[in-house]
């Protein structure tokens, strides 16, 4: 059974007469996939985030996970934005921390179990390589490493599915490929399921098992490419014909799309 | 000279260079005593009735601390309310604007007709007109809450106050410290206005006293008084500003590029 589904959503903003962002909109991931979601700009990708975290109704269509209605915020997961927000006033590892204080699921026993989550927090650090600045403000972070922070929080909870919405989008082009390896690590070590919202198709290509093409809004999905290339993928696979074709393919995809 | 020396010394030397073209232009232009006093005249005045000065400032102090100490309660729990809730803000902004639009000048002799000529009058009108400055900034410190952390949280089921608590409060104190340095000041506003219309006590009623006996040097001393007691107390908000949000305070300085 697929873990997430949605059977022709509809996902209108502001009312009747509002923006009609997703329609028609049908989907099943896997537990475990790494999904990826391309589309051109503002076709409405990040809705269905919306939709499986359960911040917004859908108004039309059915979406589940499970198997059952998604009707509000879901246990187990976690979400990541391409903006850091870590809060200033706090260190490295107290950000990291904050979905353990606040979720409904932990925030009851989050004093008593106070040692044993920091200790899963700091593991977290170490694997994207900031156990050293767990005590540092997020100022005194650069840019990339602002953005481990925050798939370190996104994580913590360990959670089942993952929402990343253009998390690299606006990190320079060496860290956002770093950031790759970073993430398909901490992926392949935990397995959570991924769902990744992103305009680059060479993200979608190196990290996805699967790669839906959204149309232009209101965003139903036209195309879908099972990415194959073996694990771990590196660098170095960005430059193999069989990557290089997938990107082109993607691209013409998306082409059509614009133009329709 | 350094250049942090400089920035210590230039409030001094700014402030001795006014007093001195004030005095040089008393002098040289002859102007009468009870037009304008040179600062010479109203330091004398200052030493000449330093203890009517002396207890008539500290009432006119813990008047206007009442009076903020008011203004920061009520103003921290009207700008959560309005900062935290959209309703909230919809339903009383517009009220609020008027309210601050109104010449507090206006109100005192309302105020002196409930509470009688006293300190009440001036602890309120010092209230009244420092507290508007703090809802709005704590409001806009809670309100401007980036969507996508709001996204993050509420995914996970967190509630509002828990929202409020760990994300928004800490992320207005900022807002809300600057706006103290900005009430405080205006706190004194509040209270010697009160004090010169209806008072018989404080630095107000002083200078209404002074004036009306043409003793001008005097009450330019209290004019230096509030004047002096305004900058105190800014700068000790400023110092209690900057040790509270250090954070928000430390420059870009990344530990690794």
């Amino acid at each position: 059974m697929a873990l997430i589904e949605a059977e022709r959503v509809a996902l209108r903003y502001g009312g009747p007469a509002g923006t009609l962002a997703l329609e028609d909109f049908s989907i099943a991931i896997e537990p475990g996939e790494f999904t990826a979601l391309v589309g051109p700009s503002g076709c409405g990708k990040s809705s269905f985030l919306k939709i499986v975290s359960g911040l917004h109704p859908v108004s039309a269509g059915v979406a589940r996970l499970h198997g059952r209605p998604i009707d509000g915020p879901q246990h187990g997961i976690g979400m990541a934005f391409q903006n850091a927000t870590l809060l200033p006033w706090r260190t490295t590892l107290a950000n990291v921390l904050l979905p353990l204080e606040v979720s409904r699921d932990h925030r009851a026993t989050f004093r008593q179990r106070r040692r044993e989550h920091e200790a899963r927090a700091v593991e977290l650090l170490r694997t994207v390589g900031l156990a050293e600045f767990r005590d540092h403000a997020p100022v005194q972070l650069s840019g990339g490493m602002q953005q481990r922070a925050n798939l370190c929080r996104a994580l913590v909870h360990e959670p089942e599915i993952l929402l990343l919405d253009e998390p690299f989008a606006a990190l320079d082009a060496f860290t956002r490929e770093e950031l790759w390896g970073v993430l398909q690590d901490l992926w392949l070590a935990r397995r959570f399921t991924v769902v990744l919202v992103t305009h680059d198709l060479r993200e979608a290509a190196f990290l996805a098992d699967t790669i839906h093409v959204v149309s232009r809004r209101p965003g139903r999905i036209v195309a879908t490419r099972r990415v194959d290339l073996p694990r771990p993928r590196t660098l170095a696979t960005t430059f193999e014909p069989a990557f290089v074709d997938l990107v082109h393919e993607l691209r013409d995809e998306i082409s059509r799309v614009r133009q329709a | 000279m350094s250049d942090q020396a400089r920035l210590t010394l230039a409030p001094w030397v700014a402030t001795a260079l006014l007093l001195l073209l004030w005095e040089l232009g008393c002098r040289i232009f002859a102007v009468e005593e009870f037009l304008l006093p040179a600062p010479s005249a109203a330091v004398t005045a200052l030493v000449q009735y330093a203890d009517a000065i002396w207890h008539n400032a500290i009432f006119t102090l813990w008047v206007t601390l009442l009076g903020f100490a008011l203004a920061v309660v009520f103003g921290l729990l009207l700008g959560v309310a309005t900062g935290a809730s959209r309703l909230a803000y919809a339903a009383l902004y517009p009220m609020l604007i008027g309210f601050n639009s109104i010449p507090k000048v206006a109100i005192v002799p309302i105020l002196v007709i409930w509470f009688g000529i006293g300190a009440v009058p001036a602890v309120l009108t010092a209230f009244l007109i420092s507290f508007f400055p703090i809802v709005v900034n704590v409001a806009t410190g809670i309100a401007t809450l980036e969507p996508e952390l709001e996204d993050v949280l509420r995914s996970l089921g967190a509630r509002r106050s828990d929202i409020l608590l760990k994300v928004g409060l800490p992320r207005a104190m900022p807002y809300f410290f600057a706006s103290l340095k900005v009430a405080i000041t205006l706190a004194f506003v509040g209270s010697v206005i009160s004090e010169t219309i209806a008072g018989n006590r404080g630095i107000g009623y002083l200078m209404l006293q002074a004036s009306s006996s043409f003793r001008v040097p005097l009450v330019f001393a209290g004019l230096i008084v509030v004047a002096v007691m305004g900058i105190g107390m800014y700068a000790l908000f400023a110092w209690l500003e900057q040790r509270m949000t250090g954070w928000a305070f430390r420059g870009q300085r990344p530990v690794v590029g």
